[in-house]
């Protein structure tokens, strides 16, 4: 390259694109290589434009890259388990385990000290689940995972309630949003307005080595993420927002968009923290309001009938609000 | 009994699950066409050369824009740029500088000597073009690469027509005309100069042409009856123009007055104040909402120092340069009309710029031609009324401007050649248009700030004056590189990354990509996160 391109340090999609013909290949993303490693593989059932399906690829393989693919993944059950192993199929291309809803993360526990035991340290172990084995089911063994300091990276793949089982409610659905257990019924239709419950701030309560939240949207943040993440021994927990075509009541190709808009709307903040300390956020390159994202979903339709349920919509712009506060995210 | 008392059963892969079953909507690549290629008279494809001048490579991207237009540094100092106006990019942040970029590319080829290749092979067939001017000269180009022989007639000492006998200096230097001009000639053209036609096929008979292209250009002044006084002094811009290139220029005097409203008025007024006029003022009988000069020669004649005066009409001239001006006023259907009110404005001289005509004369008894209006019609290939004789340019019924003679050029060239060869030219199908809302522009990057002021600096001297240079390489590079790609793939991954069921082939650089539509659901996902529009979901047939 000229001395000149370097100078002027434009790419015309930048890093916003997956691969960019300017960019050095050492410059692109994992997804973008010809040979990536294709963790889960196609022919999966997982619904047309799935979130989680695309994240679990996205963050594996990068792990993978990042390991020289010594890694080993344990399942929790749940959407993720069921669409690639049904039997006698699989579409993991990865040593991959499945235990118990709750488990995962003391299964990778396990695996992690037999690893140690066989002398194995350059073998690194993911355990993976989604919002339901992470925050509730799996939630005690998790915490125990973290309390121990265990060599493992945990990521969890929020799309917001039991999917796979017929969208049931779990504790991280939002406020306001329909389920199959939380209808759009009553004076006050949808989830309840509780005081939430945040996995990763719970994870920094740890003090574990590393925490981050990322999103199906922002590829590049996302495999920078991981990479880090494999790059430090101990407990560490990285969060995916991945949307739910069926789940929300939305266009299976909305799911990138409608994570953008998570972002963008401040509902979801990219963020990372190292020993309980937020030590980055990712900016909102294009603020929008909340209504933007609210209204490509039927699970928030109730939302914007005859009369459009403004108290509430404000209260959601108020957390997006808080999180824009919160983590500095308009810089 | 050999059986193990326990089995481990080999796991299957799921790629023996065809999900591409589920599909009701399959996506599909395509080009669009982008809006500048759409706008562009002289049909380049300005998309298809700047995705060469984005990665550095300037002689590949002169390469692609000179397969449609040989004059590209010409065209990037004279262009009215309508590719700008349709620009993307201006939904954004503000057009990409297609014209600046395409001076840099023209400028660099008569840098560094690039050169057109010689045909391939000849055909054999002679191809007589009359007039050397912009539309001549594309048509010459164009046919002596699909290897026809070629000869240019001309009635003028110097080849170019309007470009050197309309255009002034300051807008394009004679170096930059001559060197593109001789790069069109050496690839094995005959020139002949001071030859005025007189009898079309007389002349194609005498030279055993097969076809001719006429471009003889627009270059008789019209005039306006304006009763003036003997001794007073009126021109027509044509000839003021024209003598600019000769030994004696024009005498104009300190005050000049020029009548008339388009791009020749302003050049007129525009090269009187270069050769030191102190007033030069123009009369137009209507608004400046209603003139035919562009809007930004407008604005350059008027920071220079031009005076315009508007809805006024020169009633007369008297001996000693008075001149009596009436006021106008618009009418209920915007029709200036006499108000009566007069005043008077002195001068020294009196340029005409109101249009001109085509001498029509060398077409005289040519049987099957139809002449209206003072114009040559064509019909959709840019054949005449007689067989085997084209037409374009400003001769024929169209907008009077260079890349429109250029445009002409090229589709005539292209009709010549399949009528000489007995195969009708079939030009492909246009594209459909990539229209904003076809593109995702989240994903492209917002101009860096500390390199826009530079850039705007830039772009509004290079237009200018030839005293101010063009981009350099680097503005150049990071103009290219504005350039969203409307409707056509610049391989950026997206696809082949955001498929969740990895049904997206990689093919390599330059390659492009494939769908696997054994595994594609049908989601969409790469159609709404393509940037450039170059995916379409359409209805699976069973």
């Amino acid at each position: 390259m000229h001395e000149q391109d370097q100078q002027i340090k434009f790419y015309q999609t930048g890093t916003f694109t997956v691969g960019n013909r300017l960019l050095a290949e050492n410059q692109r993303s994992v997804q973008a290589d010809m040979h990536r490693t294709n963790s889960l593989n196609s022919g999966h059932r997982a619904c047309q434009g799935c979130g989680e399906a695309l994240g679990a690829r996205y963050a594996i393989d990068a792990a993978m890259q990042a390991t020289g693919n010594q890694l080993i993944a344990v399942n929790a059950t749940g959407c993720l388990e069921v669409f690639s192993t049904p039997y006698p199929e699989t579409s993991w291309q990865i040593p991959w385990i499945h235990s118990l809803f709750g488990n995962a993360a003391a299964v990778a526990s396990g695996v992690a000290a037999a690893q140690r035991a066989l002398g194995r340290p350059d073998v690194r172990v993911i355990a993976q689940g989604g919002d339901g084995g992470t925050t509730d089911i799996g939630f005690g063994c998790l915490s125990g995972m973290f309390e121990r300091n265990d060599d493992v990276l945990y990521i969890c793949y929020d799309n917001e309630a039991y999917m796979n089982t017929g969208v049931q409610r779990s504790s991280a659905t939002p406020p306001a949003a329909r389920t199959a257990t939380t209808p759009a019924l009553g004076p006050a239709p949808g989830n309840v307005f509780g005081t939430g419950k945040n996995v990763p701030r719970i994870a920094m309560a740890h003090r574990i080595p590393y925490v981050a939240t990322a999103s199906v949207s922002n590829l590049r943040d996302l495999e920078r993420k991981v990479r880090h993440a494999m790059g430090i021994h101990g407990a560490r927990y990285i969060h995916i927002f991945v949307p739910c075509p069926l789940g929300w009541g939305s266009a299976p190709a909305d799911t990138i968009k409608l994570a953008r808009l998570a972002v963008e709307t401040g509902l979801f903040p990219l963020f990372e923290a190292h020993d309980g300390q937020v030590t980055s956020s990712t900016p909102i390159r294009h603020k929008v309001p909340v209504t933007e994202y609210l209204k490509l979903q039927k699970r928030y339709a109730h939302l914007f009938g005859k009369e459009p349920d403004l108290g509430r919509i404000a209260q959601i712009q108020g957390m997006a609000d808080r999180n824009v506060d919160d983590f500095g995210l308009l810089q | 009994m050999d059986k193990p008392y326990a089995i481990t059963l080999d796991v299957g892969s799921s790629l023996a699950n065809k999900t591409g079953a589920w599909r009701t909507n399959r996506p599909v690549y395509l080009d669009r066409l982008p809006p500048c290629n759409h706008a562009c008279p002289a049909g380049e494809n300005i998309q298809g050369w700047l995705f060469h001048a984005e990665s550095g490579d300037y002689e590949a991207a002169w390469r692609a824009l000179t397969e449609d237009n040989p004059l590209a540094a010409i065209m990037g100092r004279v262009c009215y740029h309508p590719c700008e106006g349709s620009c993307n990019r201006g939904k954004i942040d503000e057009a990409v500088g297609i014209n600046s970029v395409e001076r840099f590319l023209g400028d660099e080829a008569i840098k560094r000597g690039w050169k057109f290749a010689p045909p391939k092979s000849e055909s054999g067939k002679r191809v007589l073009i009359v007039g050397a001017g912009p539309s001549g000269l594309s048509a010459a180009y164009h046919l002596r690469r699909l290897g026809h022989a070629v000869k240019i007639v001309d009635a003028g000492p110097r080849a170019g027509g309007m470009m050197r006998f309309g255009i002034p200096k300051y807008r394009l230097p004679r170096d930059v005309l001559d060197a593109e001009v001789q790069r069109i000639l050496d690839m094995g053209i005959e020139l002949e100069l001071n030859c005025k036609v007189a009898n079309i096929l007389e002349t194609m008979q005498a030279g055993r042409f097969d076809a001719a292209f006429l471009a003889v250009g627009a270059h008789i002044a019209k005039r306006a009856y304006i009763p003036a006084g003997e001794a007073a002094h009126m021109l027509d811009a044509v000839s003021v123009l024209r003598s600019m290139e000769g030994e004696d220029k024009p005498m104009l005097g300190r005050r000049v007055v020029v009548y008339g409203g388009g791009n020749t008025a302003l050049d007129v007024a525009r090269t009187a104040k270069r050769l030191g006029a102190t007033e030069s003022i123009i009369v137009y009988r209507r608004t400046r909402e209603k003139m035919p000069a562009h809007d930004f020669e407008v604005e350059e004649a008027l920071q220079e120092g031009v005076l315009i005066k508007w809805l006024s009409t020169i009633r007369n001239m008297a001996d000693e340069g008075t001149l009596t001006v009436e006021k106008m006023a618009l009418d209920d259907k915007g029709f200036p009309q006499p108000t009566g009110e007069l005043e008077t404005l002195e001068a020294d001289s009196l340029v005409l710029a109101l249009g001109q005509d085509v001498d029509l004369s060398l077409l005289d008894g040519v049987p099957g031609l139809v002449l209206k209006d003072g114009t040559v019609q064509v019909d959709r290939n840019m054949m005449t009324g007689h067989a085997g004789i084209f037409a374009g340019g400003d001769m024929v019924p169209s907008e009077r401007t260079v890349t429109v003679g250029i445009g002409h050029g090229k589709k005539a060239a292209r009709h010549i050649d399949g009528w000489l060869s007995g195969k009708p030219y079939d030009p492909p199908p246009k594209h459909e248009l990539a229209s904003f809302d076809k593109l995702n522009s989240w994903y492209y990057s917002d101009a860096p700030k500390t390199v826009r002021p530079m850039l705007d600096l830039a772009r509004r001297t290079s237009t200018f004056d030839e005293v101010v240079s063009g981009l350099d390489e680097t503005n150049a590079l990071f103009e290219a590189r504005r350039c969203l790609s409307c409707g056509n793939c610049f391989e950026c991954d997206n696809c082949y990354g955001v498929c969740p069921d990895n049904a997206v082939i990689k093919l390599g650089p330059g390659k492009r990509f494939e769908f696997n539509f054994d595994y594609c659901k049908g989601c969409g996902i790469c159609e709404a996160e393509c940037p450039c529009g170059a995916i379409k979901m359409i209805p699976e047939v069973s």
